[in-house]
């Protein structure tokens, strides 16, 4: 126990660490993925903007990029990360790289449920005078808002999961810190104490998801 | 000017697959929809019929041919000025298409907001229209809480909600029981009636165009094959679809199985007349076969009435010499429809 009284600060730190990696990327990356899944959503054949093309291209990089393993595209991309953000390592380049990868994910999940909504409603919007933008704001997200909130829950939990090998390039972390102070020093009781932590962060930002979801699905 | 003039549209849809073939949705269509009118469009399914009223709000291009709604051609205006033609014709749907996110109340004024009317307006609008439709008590209910008689009375009062003078109505009671059809149709009727908008109802059901309309057309594979006053249609259908839509509501007529029947007990000819106000009466018809000494017997016959005139089809077993029976059908072909049946 004397173990985590030492490692407290250290321990609050990579805690504090970790929330700031995935709220970060939680919000780069969801409102990518928001854009992009908008785009492939919207330029599907059929729908408000279908635009073959356009769609064909979003729709090959996304299955490309959407599979890689995390840790694997954490190194891939360093390059980009120190183009955009100045240096290829530390909590900032992982943020970046997070959010581009979460970027993917998201925007399937988007694309997904957006793909849910009746194309009867939406005539019915237009047919009541609403113009393309205003029909995909005021009706069209509204509509799939529900299963989008469970989406991005979903997409929570496997950004923190994401997270904790951001380690790799020194990002910092809950991750990082079991491993260096846990694992490599033979303390189980601080390997197991990140974990409770992790617990604790992903089923309170469930039950939060859950619960809103729930609150516009009137269920 | 008719308040929607349709002259020789087509609507042409790309081809669903690579090698398939492009799909003439609306194939030369023309048609005149006066102000007032209650237009009922009848066709099987895949007629054409969903494609046709959505070329008249412009939610779907027409590919060739001209659409003029109230003294303007539609089919060559920009996007913006297709929205403000769409706030002035109201549309309902078979499946209701209710925003399942906002309340009752912010369905209905969902046009208003789009047509930038203030919350002011829009709140007194809404709750005008919800009374018009029984559901004031419903103002915050969300549509999933609603029965379907219900759903279709809220996009009723959507539809309504700038005052449109034109109504789209496409298969607006198909997804309903026959008590609330008549529900939701007697409120259509006192739209039209009280509101002077003008409808344009789309069905598969005859007793629909029956109940409803002032004027039909008949459509089939993209093209109006019969139009005009309901009576006329329902009383002399002069296509064969019109024919097949007609006797599936009127009376009098017997189908072949019934016509079958009628041979084994009867041996003379068999004749279908139809009498309508106007023209000769029974008892004209009977007393000049009469005078002929050509017998007749009546042996399947109804009386139909469409919007307060009456018609009847009365289907007769002649009997006589062949060439009197002629010569007698013939001068009253000039008062009466008379069929031979075969
Ligand atoms: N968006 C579309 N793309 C391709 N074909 C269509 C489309 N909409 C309708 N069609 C075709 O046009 C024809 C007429 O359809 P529709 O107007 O819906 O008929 P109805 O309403 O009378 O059942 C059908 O063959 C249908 O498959
Ligand atoms: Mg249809």
């Amino acid at each position: 126990m004397d173990v985590l009284v030492d490692l407290a600060p250290l321990f609050a730190e990579a805690t504090f660490e970790t929330l700031w990696l995935v709220f970060a990327s939680l919000l780069f990356g969801g409102l990518g993925g928001l854009v992009v899944g908008l785009a492939l959503y919207l330029t599907r054949a059929g729908n408000l903007f279908a635009n073959r093309a356009v769609f064909g291209v979003l729709n090959v990089v996304v299955n490309i990029f959407r599979p890689i393993p995390f840790i694997i595209f954490l190194t891939a991309f360093q390059p980009l990360a120190r183009l955009v953000v100045g240096t290829g390592i530390g909590t900032e380049a992982a943020i970046f790289t997070l959010s581009l990868a979460s970027t993917f994910g998201i925007s399937r999940i988007v694309e997904q449920n957006l793909l849910t909504v009746s194309p009867g409603v939406i005539e019915a919007a237009r047919a009541a005078g609403a113009g393309p933008v205003r029909t995909i704001v005021t009706i069209v997200i509204p509509e799939a808002l529900g299963p989008l909130i469970l989406g991005y829950t979903f997409v929570f939990v496997a950004i923190v999961d994401m997270s904790a090998v951001a380690g790799v390039i020194n990002g910092g972390g809950l991750g990082a810190f079991a491993i260096q102070y846990g694992f490599r020093q033979f303390e189980p009781v601080v390997t197991w104490t990140a974990l409770a932590i992790v617990i604790v962060l992903v089923q309170f930002v469930q039950f939060l998801g859950n619960g809103l979801a729930r609150k516009v699905l009137r269920r | 000017m008719p308040l929607v003039q349709i002259r020789d549209v087509t609507k042409v849809y790309p081809p669903s697959t690579r090698s398939g073939d492009p799909v003439r949705a609306i194939d030369g269509v023309d048609l005149d929809i006066e102000e007032g009118d209650v237009y009922g469009i009848i066709g099987y399914s895949g007629a054409g019929k969903s494609t046709l009223v959505r070329l008249v709000n412009a939610l779907e291009p027409a590919t060739s041919g001209s659409i003029v709604v109230d003294g303007t051609d539609i089919t060559t205006l920009p996007e913006r000025e297709l929205r403000k033609l769409r706030l002035g014709i109201g549309m309902i749907f078979q499946q209701f298409n209710l925003f399942s996110s906002r309340t009752v109340r912010g369905n209905v004024a969902y046009p208003l907001q789009v047509a930038g009317r203030s919350r002011a307006e829009t709140r007194k609008r809404v709750d005008e229209l919800l009374d018009f439709v029984g559901l004031a008590d419903k103002a915050s209910n969300h549509p999933d809480e609603l029965s379907g008689g219900q759903k279709q009375r809220v996009g009723i009062a959507r539809a309504l909600a700038t005052s449109p003078r034109i109504l789209l109505a496409d298969e607006a009671t198909s997804a309903l029981d026959p008590e609330t059809t008549q529900e939701v149709l007697g409120l259509l009727r006192t739209v039209n009636r009280d509101f002077g908008v003008t409808i344009i109802a789309i069905t598969h059901e005859m007793d629909v165009v029956q109940s409803l309309a002032t004027k039909v057309a008949v459509m089939e594979s993209g093209r109006v094959v019969e139009s005009g006053e309901v009576f006329e249609v329902f009383s002399r259908p002069r296509s064969p679809a019109g024919q097949r839509f007609v006797s599936t509501v009127v009376k009098g007529v017997p189908s072949d199985s019934e016509l079958a029947a009628l041979r084994e007990r009867h041996a003379g000819r068999f004749v279908t007349v139809t009498f309508r106000d106007g023209g000769a009466s029974q008892s004209e018809v009977f007393l000049e076969f009469g005078r002929e000494g050509i017998g007749f017997e009546l042996v399947y016959g109804g009386v139909n009435e469409i919007q307060g005139r009456a018609f009847g089809n009365l289907t007769l077993e002649l009997t006589g010499a062949g060439d009197r029976v002629d010569a007698v059908i013939e001068r009253l072909r000039r008062r009466v429809e008379i069929v031979e049946v075969v």
